[in-house]
Formats: structure tokens, C-alpha cells, sequence
């Protein structure tokens, strides 16, 4: 189920504009890699690069290649969508479906694709996914409740709900836990290392703190000024990132003199 | 201004004290005659609407329901019979046919204009769309009428060519209430469903529709609700008629608008022979009564669209 993600050479473009220069990284099956930086230098739009999300935004497009397991996501045959259901993904802000209930809304990777999921199957599937993001024990008695019905920290693990369900061979998270509190903070930090059994896991952060506590790998990106391009400037294990970087610009965003 | 006053904090001053208490009056004085029209309107159409429904066949105080069972065929002069039932039929169907057209035409293109447009074409649709709001009832009767003459032959008058006119007018009103609806969306449940791998042409019926669905309710009734009414349009395309007619593509219908333009205009009957029952102003009662039944229609169209609203909206349930 999970998958390696190699990056090579990868810009990013709004039209015209180069949002981020020549990124090139590796991403490990079966670990979690936090990608840090101040804000907009660009790490949300590399994160949303990787299942083509950017697409949704007219004029973005990218030069290089993304590749999942050897396969380039961005070959000419390939239909985005496709790759959505292969690399999932969650956002800041909890956005489960108001018109659907809890369990409908674990299922929706299936229902609004038009897949068939058989009655047994499904009620497998809702307290598999529910499981796994340790919410069953919570809602098991309302799962036909509507899903905005539940607290932030709850309507977040619903979304890593659904987007488990679909079993994506990688999952993205941009920046799951900047909305909640820190007790639904770190239930989610304590879910990633068990999701990351199963899947590849890479996660946008403001918070470097959490990058330490729950990253195997992180990546840091800086952006020289406005309008200019962000980039990677460094890429390594946590530890050797927060003790002894290379690069000063590392040093100087993690110790705090700007960020 | 007083700031000499020796207010312990916490207290409202007074001079804030009288602002608050003169806004308080303005407002709700402002709002009281502003009900006053509607006020007025509502107890001037019911108390007249109802005079029709207390004359009986024989010229008799009684109440009955013959105008709601009764059409104008065969009714002349004094005669206290005679009902709008074909022109209550007429408007219910030639409202349904309009619709039928305006509605899919209108939300798929409210659909394209938030979902897929872009660039000259999007401005175009827009531009065009905002000048139609602006036609003239009359002249969309006329158009219709042209253009069943060209299609159909000269002096084609059917309840289809009086749907034509009303698409024409209440396509836009679907068009601009259907957009606004449709942007209320909040864009993060798009990225959600296309996060999940769901192509967009699904995410726009199964997410963006499902989730509008009530707002797109009231803005179809609403415009329903403004088309239901318009006569000019009417006059020209469907003409009068005083039988019963339930196929709209043949044959004239009578619509209530018409039917309140037809009745008023026959002025006060008169009542010669004292044998036979006759009430003069029955002409008046009728015109009166049809006015009470269109406002009733509207008042069930805006209970269905609230009922619909309530089934299909987004659920908090907490």
C-alpha cells in the first residue's frame, strides 16, 4: 500500500509566475516527512504537486517529475483523478460533507466515484477506516449523524477517515493540526505514527515542534523575497535537521531568527 | 457632548440611552409602514375576493365553491355563474411548461458560468444574461408570438407559445439566483471531493448541486413566483378563452392574470330582466376572486419552497 515518491527538478507555475524553483527530494515508504519553512515559501503548493491538486487553480502547471514508485505522475497519459485516488489528502481546515452522515461520509471516495460497494462490504469499510483513525470508539453509536455535527479535532480524524478508506498508497497533509486544540493535536500526532505502518505520510507544518516530535525526515523550504521563488534549501533526518543543520538558513529559521 | 456626567462604568449615558431608544422607534416605525402596503393589499384582496364565493347560482347569500369548479363557458351577462377554473388550469399548466424549460436551462447555466467558464465566453453568457433581466414583459409576449407565427403559422395562440414568453422571462431570474446559490458553495468541499479522486463533472452534481439544492429551491420558486403573474405577455401569446382547454400546444387557454384583465373589463353587467337572477357587479366579484386565488397559489409555491428547503438543507444536528 505504500509507496516511495521521488521528486527530480520539479518547478511550479501560476501562469507566468514560477512559485517554486527546481525542488528535487526523496520520500520514503512507510515513514512520515514534514516539509517546514516560513510562510509562503511555497510548501503547500510543492505538497499539492505531488497528487495534482494544483490543477484545480487555472494556469498552474509544472516541469519536471513526480515519480510514485518508478511511475511519473506527470506522463502524458495519466488522468489526474487516477492519481488523486492513489495519493490522498487532507486539509487544514476539517471539510466533511454537511449533507452526508458520518458514515456516508467515510464512504464518499466510493459513492461520489460512482463505485459500488456492497452493503456488508461498506459497514466493513466505515468501521475499518474509523478505526484507523481512532474515531470508531466515538461515534460508533451516531454514524448517521451529520458529519459537521462532531467537535474540530473529531470532524479532522473524519477526514482522515475518508481519506484512508480509499487506501491510498500515499497520504498528504497540509497542515492537519493548525486549527485544533492540543489535546486533538496530539491524538492526530499519536494517529500518524500508526498510519505511517501503512502508508506514506507527508505533512505540511508551521509548527517545528511537531515537525520534531513526529517526522522521520523533514524538508526545509525558504523563499528569498516576495515574488521570488521558494525552494529546498535542506533535506534530512529530524534529528541531524534540529542538532546540527548545514546550511545557515536552516540553522537561523529553526533556532528562531526569523520565520 | 457630556462627558461631565458622573456614570459609574457600566452604565449607558443618556444621550446614548435617548439614541438607542429614537433608533429603536425609527426603525420598527419604518418597519410598520413598510407593512402597511402589504397589509392593506392582503385585507383589501381577501375581503373582496371573498364577495364570489357567497353568491350562490340563484343570486343567493350563500357561501359555495362554484367558481373553483365552474369555467366562463356559456356565462353571459349578469348571470351569477362562472369560475376560473379553466384559468386556473391554464396558469398551473402554462407555469409547469415554463419550468420544464427555464429551470434545466437556467441552473445548467448558473453551472457553467461558477464551475467551468472562463475568459470572453464567461463575459459574454454574463453580459447577455443581464440584459435579458431587463426585457420588457411585452416585448418577450411579442417575441413569442413572432416566432410561432414563423414556426407554427400566423396567429398561432397556444399555452406552449405563452410558456415560450415567460422562458424568456424567467430564465435569467433562474440564471442569476441559481449563481449566486451555487458560489455560496464553500470552494473547500470542491477540493475535498477532488481530493478523493472524484472527477469533476461528480463533484458538481453529487457535491455542489446536493449541497445548494435548497438555495436553488427558493430561487426557482422565486422565479416562478415573479413570471406567475405577468399578463402582458399573456395577452399577446395566449389570447382569452373561456372553455376548458388542457392541451397547451392547441387551442387558447385562459390564465388568471388574463382572466382578472377579461372580467374587469366587462364592466358592470345589466340586469334587465327581474325572472332571472342577476347581480351586476358579479364581473367584479370574479376579477376580485381570481386576484385571491393568484396570491394563494404564491403563498403555497413559497410553502413547497420552504418545505424543500428544510428536507434538503445541510444538517448541524448537534
Amino acid at each position: 500500500m505504500s509507496k516511495r515518491i521521488d521528486v527530480n527538478n520539479l518547478n511550479v507555475y501560476y501562469g507566468d509566475f514560477l512559485a517554486v524553483e527546481d525542488v528535487s527530494l526523496s520520500i520514503e515508504p512507510r515513514s512520515v516527512t514534514a516539509f517546514i519553512g516560513p510562510s509562503g515559501c511555497g510548501k503547500s503548493t510543492f505538497l499539492r504537486t505531488i497528487n495534482r491538486m494544483h490543477e484545480v487553480i487555472p494556469g498552474a502547471r509544472v516541469e519536471g517529475e513526480v515519480l510514485m514508485d518508478g511511475v511519473d505522475l506527470y506522463a502524458p497519459g495519466i488522468d489526474p483523478v487516477a492519481v488523486r485516488r492513489h495519493v490522498g489528502m487532507v486539509f487544514q481546515r476539517a471539510n466533511p460533507f454537511p449533507t452526508m452522515s458520518i458514515a456516508e461520509n467515510v464512504l464518499a471516495g466510493y459513492r461520489l466515484g460512482n463505485k459500488r460497494v456492497s452493503k456488508v462490504d461498506a459497514e466493513e469499510l466505515v468501521e475499518s477506516s474509523l478505526r484507523g483513525a481512532n474515531l470508531w470508539e466515538e461515534v460508533k453509536d451516531r454514524l448517521d449523524k451529520p458529519g459537521s455535527s462532531l467537535s474540530g479535532g473529531q470532524q479532522q480524524r473524519l477526514c482522515i477517515a475518508r481519506a484512508i478508506a480509499i487506501r491510498p498508497d500515499v497520504l498528504l497533509m497540509d497542515e492537519p493540526c493548525s486549527a485544533l486544540d492540543p489535546i486533538s493535536t496530539l491524538a492526530i500526532e499519536d494517529l500518524m505514527q500508526e498510519l505511517k505502518e501503512d502508508y506514506t505520510i507527508v505533512i505540511v507544518t508551521h509548527n517545528m515542534q511537531q515537525a520534531a516530535r513526529v517526522a522521520d525526515r523533514t524538508a526545509f523550504f525558504n523563499i528569498a523575497g516576495t515574488g521570488k521563488p521558494g525552494k529546498l534549501i535542506e533535506m534530512n533526518d529530524t534529528r541531524v535537521m534540529f542538532s546540527s543543520p548545514h546550511e545557515k538558513a536552516t540553522e537561523d529559521y529553526i533556532s528562531g531568527r526569523f520565520g | 457632548m457630556a462627558v461631565t456626567d458622573s456614570t459609574t462604568l457600566g452604565q449607558l449615558s443618556a444621550s446614548r440611552r435617548l439614541k438607542n431608544a429614537s433608533a429603536t422607534v425609527m426603525v420598527t416605525a419604518a418597519f410598520g409602514l413598510a407593512l402597511v402596503p402589504l397589509v392593506w393589499l392582503g385585507w383589501t384582496v381577501i375581503s373582496k375576493g371573498i364577495d364570489r364565493f357567497f353568491v350562490d347560482s340563484n343570486g343567493e347569500h350563500n357561501f359555495n365553491l362554484d367558481f373553483l369548479q365552474q369555467s366562463m363557458r356559456g356565462v353571459v351577462g349578469g348571470v351569477p355563474t362562472g369560475g376560473a377554473l379553466h384559468a386556473i388550469w391554464g396558469t398551473v399548466l402554462i407555469t409547469l411548461t415554463t419550468a420544464l424549460i427555464s429551470v434545466p436551462i437556467g441552473v445548467l447555466a448558473a453551472i457553467y458560468l461558477v464551475e467551468y467558464g472562463r475568459g470572453h465566453v464567461k463575459r459574454a453568457v454574463t453580459f447577455f444574461v443581464d440584459v435579458m433581466t431587463g426585457i420588457p414583459s411585452i416585448v418577450a409576449g411579442l417575441f413569442a408570438y413572432a416566432l410561432a407565427a414563423v414556426i407554427m403559422g400566423p396567429g398561432t395562440k397556444t399555452g406552449f407559445v405563452g410558456a415560450i414568453a415567460l422562458s424568456v422571462l424567467m430564465i435569467p431570474v433562474v440564471v442569476r439566483a441559481s449563481e449566486e446559490m451555487l458560489r455560496l458553495v464553500p470552494n473547500e468541499l470542491r477540493e475535498a471531493s477532488y481530493a478523493l479522486g472524484v472527477p469533476k463533472w461528480l463533484t458538481v452534481i453529487k457535491v455542489v448541486l446536493r449541497t445548494a439544492v435548497a438555495g436553488l429551491a427558493t430561487a426557482v420558486t422565486l422565479a416562478i413566483a415573479r413570471v406567475i403573474g405577468e399578463t402582458a405577455p399573456l395577452l399577446i401569446a395566449v389570447g382569452f378563452a373561456d372553455s376548458m382547454n388542457l392541451n397547451i400546444f392547441d387551442g387558447r387557454m385562459m390564465t388568471l392574470p388574463v382572466y382578472i384583465v377579461s372580467e374587469w373589463r366587462k364592466g358592470e353587467a345589466v340586469c334587465n330582466d327581474p325572472s332571472v337572477p342577476c347581480i351586476p357587479e358579479i364581473t367584479e366579484y370574479r376579477a376580485w376572486a381570481a386576484a385571491l386565488v393568484l396570491i394563494l397559489i404564491v403563498m403555497a409555491l413559497n410553502l413547497v419552497a420552504r418545505l424543500i428547503s428544510r428536507l434538503f438543507a445541510p444538517k448541524t444536528g448537534r
